[in-house]
């Protein structure tokens, strides 16, 4: 089935592009950050509020029995677009990225890592996927080791087999948010089982935008954000191995994650029940299937393809246009990176960056992009980053240069 | 953007590019505090000398970014030479300034029950004022403020 690209017709789809800020149209390069929602998936929410509402897995009634239903349909859907072999256990709906990660370390990393043991992580990783196994070390004494970059900004593999000697977990995201770097997922997952570690890749930026999937790539935990792909804030995924899952101890307590309570304890529930205690995200799991299947419809190898293009463009417009003066932070155009651009200009500071672009309706996010020991190692405090998603085209890319002129006018 | 020529004002960029009293001074003797923005990654480091009641040396370090720098630079120009309660005089007004609703800066229709910003008594630190039309910038020009606030709090009493 061969399916056309159509930007203009996709930006149609998303009702926040039609508002303006300081009276010109909105370009929205902050889908690292978050991306927009279509309108199939606001529909969706509203319609299952103003129908179907009831809380899961209670009540009798048909509202809540559909709800139900709907609930659970939803990780069929999320499962099919990781690839995952059993989602009815497999998918476990948590808040965001932060708190799969935070479940992974609390249930799976409580259990199985101590004094001796040690966490591979790299140095680009998200707070998120740091400070959960900071706070887990520091409780019970496992050694954290971190994989390097380079001057490009790829991944430094030469000594990871001697990084995974006794690891017990590689736990690494598939792109970098702040350098666009794409990792070898596959490479990674190889060489962390052959040294007897479990792999779990942070794919908050991957899921997104590239294909994934996670029996292909040979993973054991996987975790994303609802609101990065097109889908509502309030909804993140973890993934497991049907069989890690089953082994793993509650996180969080509750309703919903039992099978039986007593006055001297409790029976937990089966994955992935066990680790969704409490009245789930209703609502949001039913906007990500929404989200997901409208990614479906376009195709996510065309989405790719589509943002690689903006990307290879807007990295040669910079280049031509500014040169030395400005720096991007992370490899050159190619395959190896996503549609994430940190750059700095000379004399501008990225929070004057940021406020200049907004003023011609350029939405980027300054800063330090949640990833500080990878902005200390590569010695900047700050940077503007412009990230794509489906929506964005040609002319997004022409307005964001047109302010970046603006900036350098005003600063030099 | 009308707004935006107000906030970048000519002077503001003049600090920015060549801050004044920038380094830092030995501590101790020197007070010192440092202050972080954790939204954008700014930090600043405040050393003070404060001899018999009066500033008589401060320097700014650290790294951010035009409203941040030029907002130390400013402040590290307007407290040196100052007694220290002259200096928490200026504080005060210029963090007033920073907490004020932009209409009130329009002195002339001011309600008697608003007090209107003394603006002259600010000196050039007055040009920061566009600032308070981007609510997120506040935390930048306040940042060195609040950081010698600390630094001074360290003074014995
Ligand atoms: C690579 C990566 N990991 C984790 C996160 C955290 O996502 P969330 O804030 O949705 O938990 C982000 C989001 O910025 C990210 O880019």
């Amino acid at each position: 089935m061969s399916k056309t690209f159509d930007v203009a017709k996709i930006k149609k789809d998303f009702p926040l592009l039609e508002r303006t800020v300081h009276d010109r149209p909105i370009i929205y390069l902050d889908s690292g950050a978050s991306s927009l929602q279509p309108h199939v998936v606001i529909d969706a929410m509203s319609h299952y509020y103003a129908t179907t509402h009831a809380n899961v897995h209670r009540g009798v009634y048909s509202t809540a029995e559909e709800a139900t239903i709907l609930f659970e349909r939803s990780r069929q859907v999320v499962g099919a677009f990781l690839g995952a072999v059993h989602p009815a256990e497999e998918i476990v709906f948590t808040k965001n990225t932060t708190e799969s990660i935070n479940l992974l370390a609390n249930s799976w990393g409580a259990t199985n890592l101590g004094p001796g043991d040690a966490v591979v992580l790299s140095i680009m990783e998200h707070h998120a996927n740091i400070v959960p196994w900071q706070m887990l070390s520091a409780r019970l004494g496992f050694e954290i080791r971190w994989i390097t970059v380079d001057s490009e900004g790829f991944l430094i593999l030469d000594d990871l087999d001697a990084l995974l000697e006794g690891a017990k977990l590689l736990s690494i995201t598939a792109m970098s948010n702040v350098l666009g770097t794409i990792n070898p997922i596959r490479e990674l997952a190889a060489r962390a089982h052959a040294a007897g570690a479990l792999i779990h890749v942070d794919g908050a930026q991957s899921v997104p935008h590239l294909g994934t999937n996670v029996v292909a790539d040979d993973l054991d935990f996987l975790s994303f954000s609802g609101h990065k792909v097109l889908g509502p804030t309030g909804i993140g995924v973890l993934w497991g191995r049907r069989e890690l899952l089953a082994a793993m101890p509650p996180f969080l307590g509750g309703g919903g994650m039992i099978l039986d309570v007593k006055t001297d304890g409790f029976l937990a529930a089966d994955p992935p029940q066990r680790f969704e205690a409490g009245t789930p995200p209703i609502a949001e799991a039913i906007g990500l299937s929404e989200a997901i299947r409208y990614i479906d419809t376009i195709g996510i190898d065309e989405i790719r393809s589509h943002e690689l293009h903006l990307t290879t463009t807007a990295l040669d417009a910079l280049a031509g246009r500014f040169g030395d003066s400005l720096t991007v932070h992370g490899p050159g155009p190619g395959a190896h990176r996503g549609g994430v651009i940190s750059f700095t200009l000379e004399g501008v500071h990225a929070h004057d960056m940021a406020q200049i672009l907004d003023s011609v309706g350029v939405c980027v996010r300054p800063g330090h992009h949640c990833a500080k020991p990878l902005m200390r190692f590569l010695g900047v405090p700050a940077t503007a980053r412009a990230s794509f998603g489906l929506y964005n085209d040609e002319h997004d890319i022409e307005v964001l240069l047109e302010g970046i002129d603006q900036a350098a006018k005003l600063f030099t | 953007m009308a707004e935006l020529e107000e906030l970048y004002r000519e002077i503001i960029l003049d600090h920015y590019r060549s801050p004044r009293n920038k380094g830092e001074l030995a501590s101790p003797p020197a007070l010192r505090a440092e202050g972080f923005n954790p939204l954008c990654g700014d930090e600043v480091v405040v050393t003070v000398d404060v001899n018999g009641g009066v500033i008589t040396d401060i320097k700014i370090g650290g790294q951010g970014c035009s409203i941040s720098q030029s907002s130390a630079s400013m402040m590290s120009a307007s407290v040196k030479g100052k007694s220290v309660e002259d200096a928490q005089a200026t504080i005060a007004i210029f963090k007033s300034l920073m907490s004020v609703h932009e209409a009130q800066l329009e002195v002339s229709d001011a309600s008697p029950e608003e007090q209107p910003i003394d603006l002259k008594a600010l000196g050039e630190l007055a040009a920061l004022q566009g600032v308070v039309k981007f609510p997120v910038r506040i935390k930048c020009a306040t940042l060195s403020w609040n950081t010698l606030i600390q630094a001074l709090g360290d003074l014995p009493s």
